[in-house]
């Protein structure tokens, strides 16, 4: 009889440990791989059926490690399981078409949607499940530990410490979820930093790096939440405007997280403004859960904000960051420190407002960014667009929005607690008069049509408490019953099908008793809604308030 | 005068209760993507006539019920309403709208 083994997963990672340093002899120092022998070093440390995590998200990419992963030799590497945030890179499904990879459990795969729709028709991809983040990440310390881990640092030193930097992102819940579970783990870095000489910080030490290859060119980054003010319109002003004066101000938000838009960008240019106009300084908006969004500059600025965590980076803003380091989060060399798992932690329960914009809206307040032929995932818009059922800490804001939610009810929907505050933000048309509001969510053909259990719905209903359009606020916490809750959607919904069909006396109800709420009830005049009220009118002005220290990308530098 | 065929024009005609009286003509807006230009000009009252002339077509229905909204906001009599659009959205016709009402001699409003 012989004795079970407790320690294979150590023993195997020994064992890849030395097939890496067989195979690559002397193109192997200490930690250091050559470049040039990347192929080989994957090819020996990847096992078929491995789980894969290869990181990518919204922003940063491990791009060269991607490219090389696609190169292997099939019949030594395939039947991969990737386990990954974003698919954002063609590689990233190059690897299904070519054998490499068979099955994926991932977050968001936003430019890569439409391809991962017909891959997944076709059979060329079995997914597992569509996450946010932040439970992918849960699911790495569960049932879906990676047993290599590619991942991008910016820079190593000698023994194999890493310097993340900025956007470090997701790399330290993933090195975490392999490192101590017998896994291997190969990081691309843009720099090495010669023996004497340290890294500006340590943000993963040496003993959590199995390997360290320099890529021949600087990791691949997004700039995804620079959004240039001249695009901004009056309509977003005026919503913006409503957004201020009837949410923020009317609950006394001191903690919140904005989506990524144009929308939101107008509110956060209307802090020094419009909002400074109705002396709300100090009363609102103060702690943040949000990338350093270049529209942010005008109010940290004016002294508006007091912290901001943040989930990346953002390109550009790293002097700016550097030179305010009492607003954000860095490290003693002064860099920021970003960390996604943490920041959707902070989003979800130390926030109490999220507000973001969606494609669709349902008669119930689903929302979904789903659109046919498209899979494009969650990405972090659930969590932070979800009541935080666990939370247990009160603030006023909280408080109230739960306030109105169980007025009058008794039992267990009557028990005191609070509720966050999930705001949609949408114009009732898009661009090219497509109507934000549907009687039913493309989400649900979607999901015939690939086979999903559920239809994908970003931001369900019931978490929803406000729906803000250019035609009012739809309070849906003071809603009660479902009849209700339709009809102040389509009382919001402007001439979109869905808002024509409104039953015109209900709605005026519903305005009666505060459920509806237009500009003139919010005593805005939408006429006074121009750009003229944001503190930035341009990429330019940007740069101006921000003392010059704000450097945008080319491709944002318009003047 | 020869339209491109992509225009689609629309007449609408209301009668209004609020005679604009004599104004000089009103200009707001810009011809642009997704913008409108509106002009106001004396008329006949107590018709207010609108024709709109839009490069987004088959939205009939929308710009019925934009301006049925809009008359029952000012009821306006006397004015001749021109619309040029270029896909502007419901929302910013009818600010466009109020802005160009506005900007109407103090006399024309009640």
């Amino acid at each position: 009889m012989t004795a079970k083994t407790w320690n294979s997963r150590a023993d195997n990672r020994a064992a890849r440990l030395a097939r890496v340093a067989r195979a690559l002899g002397p193109q192997l120092n200490g930690k250091l791989a050559a470049p040039a022998a990347i192929t080989a070093l994957l090819e020996a440390a990847i096992e078929p059926h491995d789980r894969v995590c290869l990181e990518g998200n919204n922003q940063k990419q491990a791009d060269f490690l991607a490219q090389a992963l696609v190169q292997l030799d099939a019949t030594r590497v395939h039947g991969l399981h990737m386990v990954q945030s974003v698919l954002a890179l063609p590689e990233h499904l190059d690897l299904f078409e070519n054998g490499i990879a068979s099955k994926l459990d991932f977050s968001f795969s936003g430019p890569q949607g439409a391809r991962l729709a017909k891959l997944v028709s076709a059979g060329r991809i079995e997914i597992g499940a569509i996450h946010t983040y932040l439970e992918l990440f849960a699911r790495y310390f569960v049932d879906l530990t990676p047993n290599v881990a590619l991942i991008a640092a910016h820079a190593a030193d000698a023994q194999g410490n890493l310097y993340t930097g900025p956007n470090t992102e997701d790399t330290p819940a993933i090195v975490e979820a392999t490192a101590f579970s017998g896994g291997i783990v190969i990081v691309q870095v843009n720099e090495l930093v010669g023996e004497g000489t340290s890294l500006p910080r340590v943000d993963v030490p040496a003993g959590w790096v199995n390997f360290v290859v320099q890529a021949p060119r600087p990791n691949f980054i997004e700039p995804l939440f620079t959004r240039d003010p001249a695009q901004i319109s009056e309509i977003q002003v005026l919503m913006a405007m409503m957004a201020i004066k009837g949410i923020y101000a009317e609950y006394g938000v001191q903690r919140l997280n904005h989506g990524i838009g144009f929308d939101t960008a107008a509110i956060e240019l209307l802090l020094p403004t419009y909002a400074e106009q109705l002396g709300l300084k100090g009363k609102i908006c103060k702690h943040w859960a949000l990338n350093p969004h270049p529209a942010l500059i005008p109010a940290i600025e004016a002294g508006w904000v007091q912290s901001i965590h943040s989930f990346g980076s953002e390109l550009g803003m790293e002097d700016y960051i550097r030179a305010r380091s009492d607003v954000f989060f860095t490290g003693p060399d002064g860099s920021l420190r970003s960390n996604r798992a943490f920041c959707q932690a902070a989003g979800h329960y130390a926030c109490d407002l999220f507000i973001g914009s969606t494609l669709q809206i349902d008669l119930d307040g689903n929302s979904s960014t789903a659109t046919l032929g498209r899979i494009a995932g969650f990405g972090g818009a659930p969590n932070m667009g979800a009541d935080a059922r666990g939370r247990r800490h009160a603030s006023p804001a909280w408080l109230r929005a739960g306030r109105e939610a169980r007025a009058g009810r008794s039992g267990a929907a009557g028990t005191p607690r609070g509720q966050k505050l999930v705001v949609q933000m949408v114009e009732t048309f898009r661009e090219h008069m497509q109507p934000a509001f549907v009687e039913r969510l493309d989400a649900w053909q979607l999901a015939e049509q690939a086979g999903m259990q559920l239809p994908p719905i970003m931001i369900y209903g019931d978490d929803v408490t406000h729906i803000l359009t250019e035609e009012g606020i739809a309070n849906l916490l003071l809603c009660r019953s479902d009849e209700e809750r339709e009809q102040a959607i389509r009382g919001v919904a402007g001439y979109t099908a869905v808002g024509l069909g409104r039953d015109k006396r209900i709605v005026e109800n519903l305005r009666d008793r505060g459920v509806i709420r237009r500009a003139q009830d919010l005593g805005i005049d939408p006429r006074d809604a121009t750009r003229n009220l944001l503190a930035a009118r341009s990429m330019r002005d940007l740069v101006r308030a921000s003392g010059g220290l704000y450097q945008p990308p080319r491709r944002f530098r318009n003047w | 005068m020869s339209l491109p065929t992509a225009i689609e024009t629309l007449d609408f005609s209301y009668d209004g209760a609020r005679p604009a009286g004599r104004f000089a003509p009103v200009l707001v807006g810009v011809v642009g993507s997704g913008n409108l230009e509106v002009l106001l000009e004396p008329g006949e009252p107590p018709k207010c006539r609108v024709r709109v002339e839009t490069s987004a077509r088959g939205f009939g229905t929308i710009w019925q019920a934009v301006l049925d909204d809009f008359q029952a906001r000012h009821a306006l009599a006397g004015v001749s309403i021109s619309i040029n659009d270029m896909g502007a959205t419901p929302a910013v016709v009818s600010l466009r709208l109020d802005q160009a009402v506005a900007e109407l001699a103090p006399g024309a409003q009640p």
